[in-house]
């Protein structure tokens, strides 16, 4: 049966939270109701990435693009689209720069991004196996377990420059090839969807979007290592996507492509499913096969490294869901292909989890070696309201912020090192002149200091110890020393802790008073914060000029200090406010005044 | 081999040896703090960073092996603010109570800050105020001078695989705590005191008891108490490291005229009521191994030494199948109590209610034992009232301005003073098998071995075994020490049993500490291999310098026989020296 139309209803956990479930069942009774249940087939996708828009729902052979889609809409949608063969054009994205309704070729959104990882995310249906392999799905493990020694697939891979995507970048090729050459009776193959940055969602819907990506990479390395066994280490808190493993895991098992004598040959491999209970530090991969094993999940020291003595003692590789949904790719399409896509030392794209103060948030993959400027402004269509650009925060906790001077740096893995900051698994949090690099430091330090496991001093220790600084500094109650004893600090856990997590803890700190200094001393000196964000430090008055005396202030005040009338104005009692800034929203005249 | 240089000084060493250990080997002292000699590196607290030519990071030297080629700077200005500041900061988060601390003097990170200068404290106090738990009267944990090494966690678990403490909470709140949060005394723990032995600062440490033993030793009048103690074999081959002397050096006559000095009025040596303990248990053995031999009472073999205290509790929560394996004969320390207050009592005509007993052990689980069940009351009153650790002693020493190093020497009283090489050798590991092997043998031939030493038990290898004859019949022990250790001699008897076949041993020495009592966890700080096999060197020439090696030889053990016990084994000997097991729940509800 052939149907006309295709309608792809987002299935992320994004789109899914605002009613894309609804949708979806919506399209299919409307479509059965109008009887033309066997000219549309609806389809439940992976993520679209574009998720400030979403719930998404594109038509296919139209390519419609419809954004912010509303159960409601369904009925209209197939009445007027299926029936009808009419656009719905009110519901197609409207760009803010072009304030036209358009269609998702001409969506800046989506021109300069290139997608390899997310080569099936919004076109398939991750429940169903099939569709994987009608793109390609497969071919891979198919290629490598009928035509390639395993000794082929690691220089495959070393060709290919692919490094692995979940922080440092270390190569993937010399993770496998140490595996492959250490001697043991046992070896294991790890997936790490432990994601655990603030804002970051790349791994989660990569799983959700493109399950048998992640299987099949993973089967094709147990191969190449001479591993059997494997295992998806995933935070509990990904329900969408572990439920799409799962399925994906019983679908390959059911085809063949999982278990015992894969694809007729001798080889065997199978995967079990590992939840996190998520703690950050599960993510760091030592801690991550402590987890595993039932331990607590602690970083242990390095050497040895996973690949030689990981899971158990026996030798490991543990990469994460982006570094292995390139893997497919990578064997079908050739290392020469793949290595010509981004700089000199770092090949192929990077997903970024793209949020905070822009207009399209949502999931991009751009080549390395896109500037900032391309992503912030072309893609993420610049920074929202048309505020200021202050910087914009990669790597998560682990990372630091890059300025505006920045912005036409390419970025790859030593590029953003060379900045202070890192790639890390690719959060890309963009900040406005609203933002203060106080406030937004003592966040990521918070977030460290509730995710230190404990073990190591410098971190569990400095952590807080940092954090309490960049709390006095929030309040007004620094001094100058403090910023010498944050540096200092900041230096003994880069240097002294254990893990990456402490070592890299003190970054978004350190960059932040190195490249906005004059910041830290304003909170210090003149007890201000430019961004109006420290509320300790702001002062709410009236403006008895502008003031019209409607007294709207005083009614929106929860704690009643503003008072007065038409003709003596208002005045709010600085003693008692507690600087919600209620009244400064309300007032219509520019009256209230923050400093 | 590895060919290196650290701070340019060429170093070669074999493969897999770490910087620390390397750097040693050229004089270079890389600080450290939660690394031990005993342990595994845990890598916690980030003292003994250095730096690695061409690696931008620092390496930790105790869990880095050095490899060819590199280039290692120990020591540069960077290096030393870095770790002075990690000193800083773990001091922010410790009391100031040095003075009053129980480590004051002995502690690892007071030492550090002395060594780094520290003269300020830069950051804020961060304290936390956690219960201290008293509960098993051996050990206190005091959580908040912990930090956080997780020494006491890894020797818990995988040195004597108890798994009594374990971390708990994360990040700033994580703390060392018995295991499932109960008290120490409702979980697994056995007392050893090898957590109060490795740790570095005042968080695990002994039972204070030396006000109760100076209460009774200054009290008068009415109150006065006759006071009599009892020092155990490996207490006098280790004292000595409290006052500068070198581990080994043997300090029993020394010892006894400090103990005089106290203000005790009667020294009787554990070391003869070892001798006693080898009469009892020896006849034990060569009972069951003879009923064995005919066919009879096959599942009493093997027997299991029960000496060790922490020992008996660990067999009572993980290994309760092995009760009727376990030898009944009480510890030389219960023995020597037991007889202090029945039979010595009478014989000095002291009312037994008027005795005070102290034992001086290198032990704190000996604590525990003295009131373990009511076999420990067999006298009618407790009959050890308190035992102190060599640690504690060594208190007592010095505040009683005893200058022990130059003390002349004494005898112990009569008639359990003296004693046979056999009963020193109780003090180290297989010195138990070896002592009942010498009497055994006798036992059964009524002859004596030409030559007493059994070398094949001695030693610090996890677990030793050895095959005598006896009259044509090969007797197979096993000697296990370092409760990590027991676990796999164990289940080879369990596997025996259930499967029918011949047990692999006939009898079985266990101890709880590393090295034996020698090890102990009441003994004095710092304890390492070296350590131990210097303290062993001291108690094996105690042995050789003895006029008596066999206990059967000691001729105050005839007397005490003939005088009061009749003889080993009998009613009397059972009701005084012998006691009984029960299967205890790892977890108490």
């Amino acid at each position: 049966m052939a149907y006309k139309h295709f309608i792809l209803v987002c299935g992320g956990t994004g789109c899914v939270s605002s009613r894309a479930d609804e949708i979806y069942h919506e399209l299919i009774a409307n479509a059965e109701a109008m009887g033309v249940k066997n000219d549309v087939q609806v389809v439940k996708t992976g993520c679209f990435g574009f998720c400030e828009k979403g719930p998404i729902v594109k038509v296919l052979p139209s390519e419609s693009f419809y954004v912010e889609v509303k159960p409601s809409d369904a009925k209209e949608i197939i009445s007027e689209q299926i029936v009808k063969g009419r656009e719905v054009t009110r519901l197609l994205y409207k760009d803010v720069r072009q304030k036209d309704r358009i269609k998702l070729e001409d969506i800046q959104f989506y021109q300069k991004q290139y997608r390899i990882v997310l080569r099936n995310c919004g076109i398939i249906n991750p429940e169903n196996i099939d569709e994987y392999i009608a793109r390609d799905g497969y071919a891979a493990i198919e290629k490598v377990l009928t035509s390639m020694k395993p000794e082929d697939v690691v220089a495959e891979l070393k060709a290919s420059g692919l490094r692995g995507r979940g922080g440092a970048g270390f190569p993937t090729w010399r993770k496998w090839d140490f595996s492959k050459s250490t001697v043991a009776d046992q070896k294991y193959v790890v997936c790490n969807a432990d994601e655990g940055d603030p804002g970051a969602y790349m791994d989660r819907s990569t799983v959700e979007g493109d399950p048998h990506s992640v299987i099949e990479a993973m089967a094709i390395c147990g191969y190449t290592v001479g591993a059997t066994k494997g295992f998806i280490y995933i935070r509990a808190e990904y329900p969408l996507a572990i439920e799409r493993l799962k399925i994906g895991l019983r679908q390959a098992r059911e085809y063949g492509l999982l278990g015992d004598n894969i694809l007729g040959t001798d080889f065997c491999f199978d995967i079990e499913i590992r939840l996190g209970a998520g703690a950050f530090v599960c993510g760091e991969e030592t801690a991550l096969l402590q987890s595993i094993e039932g331990n607590r999940g602690m970083p242990v020291p390095r050497p040895p490294f996973p690949a030689i003595k990981g899971l158990w003692g026996k030798p490991t590789v543990i990469n994460n869901v982006e570094t292995w949904a390139n893997i497919p790719v990578i064997i079908t399409k050739g290392a020469a292909w793949f290595s010509k896509i981004g700089t000199e030392t770092s090949k192929g794209t990077k997903v970024f989890a793209l949020t905070g103060k822009i207009n399209n948030s949502g999931l991009v993959e751009v080549p390395m070696g896109t500037t900032l400027r391309e992503i912030i402004y072309d893609i993420g269509g610049g920074i929202r309201d048309g505020k200021k650009f202050k910087g914009a925060q990669t790597g998560g906790p682990s990372g630091g912020i890059i300025t505006e001077e920045f912005l036409d740096l390419p970025i790859d893995y030593e590029s953003l090192t060379s900045l202070g900051s890192m790639m890390g698994s690719g959060g890309l949090i963009v900040m406005d002149e609203d933002d203060c690099v106080v406030d937004v430091s003592r966040f990521y330090m918070e977030f460290c200091v509730d995710e230190s496991c404990g073990k190591c001093s410098p971190c569990r220790i400095g952590t807080n110890q940092m954090h309490s600084l960049l709390v006095k500094f929030t309040k007004g109650q620094g001094k100058l020393e403090d910023l010498e004893k944050l540096e200092k600090i900041g230096l003994a856990m880069k240097k002294a802790a254990l893990c990456g997590l402490g070592q890299t803890a003190p970054n978004p700190t350190l960059s932040t008073v190195k490249r906005f200094r004059a910041e830290y001393l304003e909170h210090i000196v003149d007890h201000t914060c430019r961004a109006g964000k420290c509320k300790s430090l702001l002062l709410f008055s009236v403006d008895k000029v502008n003031c019209i005396g409607c007294g709207l202030c005083a009614r929106k005040c929860p704690v009643n200090c503003i008072s007065g009338d038409k003709t003596l104005k208002f005045t709010i009692d600085a003693s008692k406010c507690i600087k919600c800034g209620e009244c400064f929203k309300a007032c219509k005249f520019s009256a209230v005044l923050k400093k | 081999m590895v060919n290196a240089k650290i701070n340019g000084i060429p170093v070669q060493v074999a493969e897999g040896t770490t910087i620390l250990d390397a750097a040693e080997k050229v004089n270079v002292r890389i600080p450290k703090l939660c690394y031990n000699d005993d342990l595994p590196a845990w890598a916690a607290c980030g003292i003994c960073i250095v730096k690695v030519e061409r690696n931008p990071k620092m390496l930790r030297a105790c869990c880095t092996p050095l490899e060819e080629g590199m280039s290692v700077i120990t020591h540069d200005p960077e290096i030393v603010q870095v770790r002075k500041t990690v000193i800083e900061l773990i001091l922010s988060t410790h009391p100031d109570d040095c003075l009053q601390c129980p480590r004051n003097q002995s502690c690892e990170l007071q030492t550090l800050a002395s060594e780094f200068g520290v003269r300020e404290q830069p950051f804020e106090k961060r304290l936390r105020d956690l219960p201290i738990d008293t509960s098993t009267k051996s050990l206190i944990l005091n959580p908040d001078k912990c930090i956080r090494c997780g020494r006491c966690v890894t020797v818990c678990q995988q040195m004597q695989n108890v798994w009594a403490i374990e971390f708990l909470g994360r990040g700033e709140s994580t703390r060392i705590a018995p295991a499932a949060d109960v008290s120490l005394a409702d979980g697994p723990c056995i007392k050893c005191g090898q957590c109060s032995a490795h740790c570095p600062v005042g968080a695990i440490y002994e039972l204070d008891q030396t006000k109760e033993v100076w209460d009774a030793l200054m009290k008068g009048g009415e109150e006065a108490k006759t006071c009599v103690v009892q020092i155990a074999p490996a207490v006098r081959v280790a004292l000595g490291e409290e006052f500068g002397l070198k581990p080994g050096t043997v300090l029993t006559k020394k010892i006894y005229s400090a103990l005089r000095r106290l203000g005790f009025d009667t020294v009787f040596d554990t070391n003869f009521s070892a001798d006693l303990t080898i009469l009892e248990e020896g006849t034990e053995f060569v009972k069951r191994f003879t009923d064995f031999a005919s066919g009879n009472n096959k599942e009493l073999m093997p027997l299991i030494t029960s000496c060790c205290p922490a020992w008996v509790d660990y067999m009572e929560k993980y290994y309760a199948d092995m009760i009727p394996n376990f030898s009944t004969a009480k510890s030389p320390m219960q023995m020597m109590g037991s007889m202090i207050k029945t039979y010595w009592a009478e014989k000095a005509k002291v009312d037994p209610k008027k005795i005070f007993s102290v034992a001086i052990m290198p032990c704190t689980a000996k604590k525990w034992e003295s009131g373990r069940n009511k076999d420990m009351f067999s006298s009618g009153e407790r009959d050890v009232d308190v035992v102190l650790t060599t640690r504690e002693l060594a208190r007592m020493i010095k505040q009683a301005g005893i200058d022990l190093v130059n003390l002349p020497e004494e005898e112990a009283d009569s008639p359990m003073g003296p004693y046979t090489g056999a009963g020193t050798i109780f003090g180290a590991t297989g010195g138990v098998m070896e002592a009942a092997l010498r009497s055994a043998y006798y036992l059964v031939t009524k002859e004596d071995l030409k030559d007493v030493n059994f070398t094949g038990v001695r030693g610090l290898s996890g677990i030793k075994e050895a095959r005598i004859h006896i009259k044509g019949i090969e007797v197979r022990v096993a000697v296990a020490h370092q409760m990590g250790n027991i676990a796999s001699v164990l289940e080879e008897v369990r596997k025996a049993k259930a499967d029918g076949k011949d047990v692999p041993w006939h009898f079985i020495e266990v101890m709880a500490c590393r090295g034996g009592c020698i090890g102990g966890g009441g003994q004095p700080y710092g304890a390492t291999d070296a350590v131990r096999q210097q303290r062993m060197a001291g108690i094996y020439s105690d042995d050789e310098k003895s006029t008596y090696r066999c206990s059967h030889h000691n001729p105050f053990i005839g007397t005490v026989y003939k005088e009061f016990l009749e003889q080993p084994g009998s009613h009397k000997a059972h009701q005084l020296l012998h006691t009984h097991y029960r299967k205890l729940e790892l977890y108490n509800k």
